[in-house]
């Protein structure tokens, strides 16, 4: 693997990017990776914009924001277009093809995935597509065990939920 | 699940300073919740109850430290957590816990002020007030950590200092660290230091006074003792005119603090013998030096640093060790210059102290901005 990988999540708060942060850094470091996952949110609950990124290393993390990140999960239009500057034009761009109907332009490579629709048509609500964005990332970049993230999604989410978070995971390494 | 076991951790920077408080003995938690503070409150209530201690949430942020206060003088050892708008007004009660000499721990995790602010967003705005806070002639011992591992250890270190020199310690930490995921790493409890304050002997009656840190009683074990804001004698006596009486007890109360400087102060250092550039930073900021300090030696300028892991009492010894070598001294904030001042009045024109300023939105300096400065060393 690359020695250094930065990843950004973005999308409205309460589409669960900073959960989605944390699952993916907990797991980096059960693999025994270095992590830092850092989040910003506006003042109110949801719906205003927000991002969670992780940088996920070999060596030691001294700078813990991402100034141009590898990888870029926008979950709604507005992350699309405001965060797409802040990607390597060599990195990976991954859209929620259920919420982003205009694709900024780019020359990073372009995965859609339908998550939003696939979590409510297979999991009955919406709040799993981060779950399944999670999926197709570490699909992607395949730097991470998939032990690691189960267990990290264990360790995070409420006892109830842990089992559909992990089919929705699953679903996404799928699509 | 009692105290908290050796391993690695992916904790949150207001859960490690939790655990780090737990494992340091603290046993009492009040406060009101505030952005980008609340999780520690969060964590210390559901984990409190199960290490037998208390959590509780105060009607604002005056009656929290109030309480942590009276707690203290109960016997146990006590936290608050707040932002800057609780800090504001817990100040009177942080300048009567110097006064009556009671140990407890303050956290203050800044963010974007004064006022209201910007609340989800980080900054580093409260350093002076951290410092000059309370009125009259006091001392504070301030900490500064800058990752998540260090809100763990530093706050263990903040309640040992706060039991060893019976007196509040400040946790001054921001909303990046505060709320950044890092793996922690947990060493074996045992190999963990704790200190818990002197008690008296029971013939010992002076528990303000004739020692530079007298023993402390708890209330309820027999000794008479009379806690007051008030200046008063070595046995608690108020002295509200003599001055005699008011300048032996701030005097020893200011210097407890100062006689110990060496012991108190602590800081990471770099190349500062041998540096053309220096660079003073603590907190989030300085999570630039590391990267843009190796960049600068990669362009050929023999750069050096300190990152201040305690802010005060000020370390001025290695300050001016560093302004007799470097001919430049950066200092980033994340605020309008606050430290700067400080640095450049200990550096006394030895060395040329350049500011670097960056509020608003919780934006980091980078490394490159940082770099910038060390190469054009320009205002």
């Amino acid at each position: 693997m690359p020695n250094k990988v930065e990843i950004r999540i973005s999308g409205l708060g309460g589409q669960g990017v900073v959960l989605a942060g944390q699952i993916l850094g907990r797991a980096a470091v059960y693999d025994g990776k270095n992590a830092a996952q850092t989040q910003s949110y506006g003042a109110e609950a949801r719906g205003t914009t927000a991002k969670s990124e992780v940088i996920i290393s070999d060596g030691e993390i001294s700078f813990p924001a991402i100034r141009k990140c590898d990888a870029l999960i926008v979950m709604n239009q507005e992350a699309a277009e405001k965060n797409v500057k802040d990607l390597k034009e060599d990195g990976m761009l991954l859209i929620d093809s259920s919420n982003v109907k205009k694709i900024p332009k780019t020359s990073a490579k372009i995965f859609k995935i339908p998550a939003t629709e696939t979590a409510e048509i297979s999991f009955g609500q919406k709040v799993y597509a981060n779950m399944i964005m999670l999926g197709a990332l570490t699909k992607i970049i395949n730097i991470i065990s998939e032990e690691s993230m189960e267990k990290a999604i264990r360790d995070t989410v409420p006892g109830k939920s842990v089992a559909v978070n992990i089919q929705a995971y699953k679903r996404g390494k799928s699509l | 699940m009692k105290t908290v076991k050796q391993g690695t951790y992916f904790w949150q920077g207001n859960e490690a300073c939790a655990e780090g408080a737990i494992t340091a003995g603290c046993r009492f938690f009040a406060g009101y919740p505030i952005t980008p503070a609340s999780e520690i409150a969060e964590h210390m209530a559901k984990r409190l109850p199960q290490v037998g201690g208390i959590a509780t949430q105060m009607e604002d942020e005056m009656a929290s430290i109030g309480a942590v206060v009276g707690a203290s003088w109960a016997g146990a050892k006590a936290m608050t957590a707040t932002s800057g708008p609780g800090f504001s007004l817990m100040q009177e009660f942080i300048g009567y816990a110097f006064m009556t000499e009671t140990p407890c721990v303050i956290v203050d995790v800044q963010r974007a002020g004064p006022s209201t602010g910007q609340a989800t967003k980080s900054g580093q705005g409260d350093v002076m007030q951290s410092r000059w806070g309370t009125h009259g002639d006091y001392s504070a011992i301030v900490i500064s950590p800058n990752s998540v591992q260090e809100m763990f250890t530093l706050t263990i270190r903040a309640f040992n200092l706060a039991e060893k020199y019976r007196t509040p310690v400040i946790v001054l930490a921001d909303g990046t660290i505060a709320h950044m995921r890092e793996q922690t790493i947990v060493p074996p409890i045992e190999s963990i230091e704790t200190i818990n304050r002197r008690k008296p002997k029971t013939e010992e009656k002076a528990f303000f006074g004739l020692e530079e840190i007298p023993p402390m009683p708890t209330v309820g074990e027999g000794f008479n003792v009379a806690v007051t804001g008030s200046t008063h004698n070595e046995h608690g006596i108020r002295f509200t005119a003599d001055p005699t009486v008011h300048r032996r007890l701030v005097g020893r109360l200011n210097n407890k603090i100062k006689n110990h400087v060496d012991e108190i102060a602590d800081f990471e250092s770099y190349n500062i013998d041998e540096c053309q550039i220096g660079i003073v930073s603590y907190g989030c900021t300085s999570r630039a030096i590391h990267e843009a300090v190796e960049n600068a030696e990669k362009r050929g300028i023999k750069t050096g640093y300190i990152r201040l892991k305690t802010l005060w009492p000020f370390p001025e010894s290695i300050i001016k060790k560093l302004a007799e070598s470097a001919e430049k001294i950066i200092v980033p904030e994340m605020n309008l210059r606050q430290m700067f001042y400080e640095v450049e009045r200990t550096a006394n024109g030895l060395a040329k102290i350049i500011p670097l300023n960056k509020i608003g939105g919780g934006e980091l300096i980078t490394p490159e901005e940082l770099l910038v400065k060390v190469e054009d060393g320009e205002e």
